[in-house]
């Protein structure tokens, strides 16, 4: 094959789906040159799973990419076809919202927005090779012999390296969704030096919705309220579809226990190791035997399309088996299938060979995102494919390094998992991974962020003007309450209180502190004209922040203690073989990670007390020297 | 500010002459004086020069005075670790040391991890960089055999109640968290069960502080004193529980004039038994003196064996010293019950004494001896006995985290009604990482792990 040179770019990302379009716009819009390469133009932004984006920890992560200035938030609201609130009544760090997603519109929205976007260059392509000089990447080379130079490449190739789909015992190659797997790159990674692995994943079978039973289901509907993700877009006034809920029984049960003998995640024929909060139908079926019945959803994938999404299945069952089992439940005794339900398994590249900034350790101007990271989610995927968009940009313009923190963003916390955790199963962020979750809100991360997406700059005028007059009027509101007391005397405040069965004032208190009890809440403010706003957000914020203050106050402390650790630094050229007394273990693992602080050493498996305490003395040894 | 501030007793274990209790960092001066009163009320912690020696007293939450003290303060950086350092000089042994040191952690003070105050020395340069490897050397062995002793004493092969105490927690955690994060999948959390689980956790730990109790005054003893105005048998006391002629027995009212010490088994039970000399006004010297100490003595006792005359009856004495014994730990005994003239009723006793244990019997005749000494052990071994019998040791460091532990539970079950899910979910998890401080475990793993083992979740 001739090579021919078919020009440069600042910045190269390889793959179009959700970590690679938002890597491919952060560097485009800070300002690189920018290639965005997919295999295909239908894989663009594809959700090849479920259609929904949001939930617990996930909303933050959307509503954090938002804040910083990201694609994803924007995207689903113009092409989400339900929305709701989930665990309310659960605190507000873990109330999310969740949409279901018309997953061809959002492919096209993204389209749209990628193919419009200045500096970025779409191109249909497989690449080859990455080459690299000197431990630092150069230039790419595509399959029909395109040689592209370049400062920095964002491997966002998901689950496409070394692609396999298995339905039963059949078995081939092939990217999600039946389209064309990355064969060459995986091995290509591999002969730069990384160490790969191989996960599994699944998806359910999709069935035509003109075949179901609707009647014995139970309807989920959206909630009747103005819910969006990004603190930017417009009400969204279109109607919303349902889902609906239905269940298996013991009938599709013993369908699966009679047909394990060919299943492939019984029979061997699968190897990858697969997420345990994703668990196939078959193995919930054998691993929880005492459960007569699991729930199904039946989720619309699209306005425009017929086929639907069945959450709670997902096999790799023989397609007959799929069959019989599919007609065994309530409503979907005549359904007919439109996609087969299949296990994909695919290479990943070992997370601890990163950076927090997502380079690779081993190849200067290396990045990698997403699914090729080990992890799983689109939500996840796109904030990798942003902290790497945004680095490999500011590597090319020699800027600082972005990193944020894990008590900054839930961001921070799926990296640094990422980095320094036993990654052993397609890593999923939950809200419990983040030990400062009342920090972390999704309410709030415009609050924590857009300061920082407008230093780097992400954050443009407009996006930047709604945030400042947003803070101004918290802030506003905010003094008014705290400077706003009352006295056990005053009567207008002794007759509310009463009417509302709260306790009497012992002291002079102000609207801010009588906030804070459960029976008070803004709306009672409003209706007595004791607050000034009725922007829905700054009341939301108002209610959060006096209500859950202690909480609030006491993680806030947890933090200090915390970055005291974070914010000493390890040298990049330590030799822990020289550091004296250090066990054989951590300084193997140590090693391994190279991390950048004690405080993200002492999260390392292996790493005990004493170590620390020991590479403590030792960094003030060599810093005393 | 770099560190947070630390203390612990920095002698070895052991009865010694003096323990010294160490606190470090930038707060401690102010944080020590919060529970230390000076003899002379200007000399306050606060105001007092650096290398100052300051007399006074520890004092508890209520104003009970637990030691008398001799504090020591260094002023930053012109001490062994350059922070600011107090030392609190408590009297021999390693009880009011401890207790010294458990007031002055609830001040707001860490206990200090092993070797933290060398550690400390050397990262603020008061060491210098050749003594590093000694420093490591140092810290190394200290904190494994820590670790080691720690694992030792909780978890070993005896350790059932701690290991269904974490098992409960990890569950209570599996519960919130998966609610939360699974709401499809979990739905809300089943605050019975949630609550059911709580309790059993305090329960078990309140079973450990005891066992732990149990297993410190096994190991460490206690100390019982005896007192009473003049003559009525205290010595006689003495040397029937000793079974010698330790003290001086006279009909002389004013025959002890010093404390009389001596160490004997109560059941099993170590114990520093004292005689004191008899109170009362006196205009000798000599006598005056020991009076005095006599109620230091009573001061410093964990138990107190207050002793009246049959044959005299009650007397203004009686009430004045009784008065004055300022201790929960307090038994009656009625001494001289062999002879005829009896003048003490048991009106008059309950009137006076109201709970308080009370016996009737004869140091001569060796009546109600025996009664005595299962009084003293009832008292001090206070509560259940462990069903299954086993002591657990359990060091300072355990019985913190298990006390942290206990906080955040206590504030849960208050707050279970009233707050968000996610809020409780913070507690929850507070108390399971303060048992993970014990075991050095991090259990964040295993929580999730636990969520998806006896949760079905799954998309
Ligand atoms: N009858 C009778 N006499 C007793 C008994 N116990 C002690 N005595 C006598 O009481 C007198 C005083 O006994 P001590 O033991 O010296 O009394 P104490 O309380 O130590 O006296 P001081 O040291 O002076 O305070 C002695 O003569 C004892 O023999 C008793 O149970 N019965
Ligand atoms: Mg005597």
């Amino acid at each position: 094959m001739v090579i021919y040179e078919a020009g440069a770019y600042d910045v190269i990302v390889i793959g179009a789906g959700h970590a690679g379009c938002e890597a491919a716009l952060a560097a485009a819009r800070l300002g690189c040159n920018t290639l965005l390469i997919t295999l295909s133009m239908e894989g663009i932004a594809l959700m090849p799973c479920n259609p929904s984006i949001g939930g617990p920890a996930k909303a933050q992560l959307v509503r954090e990419i938002d804040a910083l200035g990201g694609e994803m938030g924007i995207n689903i609201d113009k092409a989400n076809l339900q929305v709701r609130t989930i665990n309310t009544g659960k605190g507000p760090a873990v109330q999310a919202i969740r949409a279901q997603a018309d997953k061809y519109e959002y492919h096209q929205v993204m389209l749209k927005t990628l193919l419009t976007e200045r500096n970025l260059h779409v191109l249909m392509a497989e690449v080859e090779e990455i080459e690299v000089s000197n431990y630092k990447v150069t230039s790419i080379i595509t399959k029909t012999g395109a040689r592209f130079l370049t400062k920095a490449i964002v491997v966002t190739s998901g689950t496409y390296l070394k692609g396999r789909i298995i339905v039963g015992d059949v078995a081939f190659d092939g990217g999600p969704g039946n389209q064309f797997p990355a064969v060459r790159l995986s091995d290509c990674l591999k002969e730069l030096g990384f160490t790969m692995g191989r996960f599994k994943t699944g998806t359910p079978p999709r069935i035509d919705r003109k075949s179901v039973d609707f009647s014995k289901m139970v309807e989920q509907p959206g909630d009747d309220m103005d819910l969006r993700f990004s603190y930017i877009t417009e009400p969204n006034q279109r109607e919303q579809l349902s889902c609906w809920l239905t269940h298996s029984n013991t009938k599709t049960h013993a369908l699966v226990m009679d047909n394990l003998d060919r299943a492939p995640m019984y029979t061997g024929a699968i190897t990858g190791k697969g997420p345990r909060y994703c668990p196939s139908f078959e193995d919930k079926v054998v691993r929880f035997s005492h459960k007569d019945s699991h729930q199904l959803f039946i989720e619309p994938e699209s306005r425009t399309t017929d086929e639907m999404y069945i959450q709670g299945l997902n096999t790799s069952l023989p397609e007959d088996v799929q069959i019989q089992v599919l007609h065994s439940i309530k409503g979907l005794e005549n359904v007919r299938i439109i996609r087969t339900g299949y296990a994909i398994e695919y290479d990943y590249i070992l997370p601890s060979q990163l950076k927090l900034t997502l380079e690779t350790k081993n190849i200067a101007g290396l990045f990698t995102a997403g699914q090729i990271n080990g992890t799983s989610g689109y939500e996840e995927a796109a904030a990798q494919g942003l902290i790497a968009g945004i680095n490999a940009a500011l590597q090319v313009q020699e800027k600082e390094p972005f990193v944020l923190k894990r008590n900054e963003a839930f961001i921070g916390v799926l990296i640094d998992d990422l980095l320094t955790g036993e990654i052993d199963e397609p890593y999923r962020l939950l809200t419990s991974r983040a030990e400062y979750r009342l920090l972390l809100r999704q309410d709030n991360a415009d609050l924590r962020l857009t300061e920082i997406g407008r230093k780097i700059g992400l954050v443009d005028d407009y996006r930047w003007q709604i945030f400042q007059q947003k803070k101004a009027e918290l802030e506003e509101e905010i003094d008014h309450l705290k400077k706003t007391t009352y006295t056990p005397a005053d009567n207008f405040m002794t007759d509310f209180l009463k009417q509302k069965d709260s306790a009497a004032l012992k002291d002079r208190t102000s609207l801010w502190d009588i906030l804070k009890r459960p029976e008070i809440t803004v709306n009672d403010y409003i209706n007595l004209g004791l607050i000034n706003t009725q922007t829905p957000s700054i009341l939301e914020q108002i209610q959060i922040q006096s209500k859950y203050e202690g909480y609030i106050n006491k993680q806030a402390d947890q933090v200090k203690k915390f970055l005291k650790m974070e914010n000493k630094k390890i040298p990049l050229n330590i030799k822990y073989e020289e550091v004296m007394s250090l066990s054989n273990e951590a300084t193997h693992k140590l090693n391994q990670v190279r991390p950048t602080s004690i405080g993200q050493a002492s999260r390392l498996f292996g790493v005990n007390p004493a170590d620390i305490n020991v590479l403590l003395i030792y960094l003030e040894k060599e810093k005393r020297k | 500010m770099l560190y947070d501030d630390i203390a612990a007793i920095a002698t070895p274990p052991g009865e010694g002459g003096i323990s010294i209790v160490r606190l470090s960092g930038y707060n401690v001066i102010s944080k020590a004086n919060k529970i230390f009163k000076a003899y002379k009320k200007e000399k306050e912690l606060t105001n007092q020069a650096a290398y100052t020696l300051t007399l006074g007293w520890i004092i508890d939450e209520e104003g009970n005075i637990l030691d008398e003290v001799l504090v020591t303060i260094m002023r930053s950086p012109h001490s062994y670790t350059g922070e600011d350092v107090v030392e609190i000089n408590c009297h021999g042994g390693s009880i009011p040391a401890r207790r010294c040191l458990e007031e002055v952690l609830k001040t707001g003070l860490r206990l200090a991890e092993p070797g933290e105050f060398t550690k400390r020395a050397f990262l603020n340069g008061r060491l210098d960089v050749s003594q590093a490897e000694a420093v490591i050397e140092i810290i190394r062995s200290k904190t494994d055999k820590g670790l080691k002793l720690a694992l030792n004493q909780l978890t070993g092969k005896n350790s059932l109640i701690f290991n269904r105490l974490e098992d409960d927690l990890i569950r209570v955690n599996a519960m919130v968290e998966a609610s939360l994060d699974f709401p499809d999948d979990v739905g809300d959390l089943d605050t019975a069960e949630a609550l059911g689980l709580i309790n059993n956790v305090l329960i078990n730990i309140d079973k450990l502080l005891l066992a732990g109790e149990r297993a410190n005054i096994y190991r460490e003893g206690i100390d019982i004193a005896i007192c009473g105005k003049p003559n009525v048998g205290k010595s006689s006391l003495l040397n029937a529980l000793l079974k010698k002629e330790k003290a001086i027995v006279t009909n002389i009212p004013g025959t002890t004039r010093d404390v009389i010490e001596d160490f004997i088994n109560i059941k099993g039970i170590p114990v520093r038994l004292r005689d004191t000399a008899g109170i009362r006004l006196t205009d000798d010297l000599v006598e005056r003196i020991g009076v005095e100490r006599s109620r230091q003595v009573i001061l410093d006792a964990e138990l107190v064996i207050f002793i009246l005359d049959v044959e005299t009856g009650i007397t203004v004495e009686d009430k004045e010293i009784f008065k004055a014994i300022d201790n929960n730990n307090v038994i009656v005994l009625v001494n001289k019950e062999d002879v005829e003239a009896k003048r003490i009723t048991d009106g008059e006793l309950t009137d006076l004494f109201g709970d308080t244990k009370i016996i009737r019997g004869s140091v001569k005749e060796d009546i109600g001896l025996e009664e005595l000494e299962k009084t003293i052990e009832d008292l001090v071994l206070s509560g259940d006995v462990l069903y299954d019998n086993e002591e657990i040791m359990i060091n300072l460091r355990q019985k913190n985290a298990l006390l942290k532990a206990k906080k955040y539970l206590t504030d849960t079950l208050v707050l279970i009604e009233d707050l968000p899910l996610d809020c409780i979910g913070v507690d929850v998890w507070g108390a399971l990482e303060a048992i993970g401080e014990i075991t050095g475990k991090s259990l964040k793993e295993e929580v999730i792990d636990r969520i998806f083992t006896e949760f079905c979740i799954g998309k």
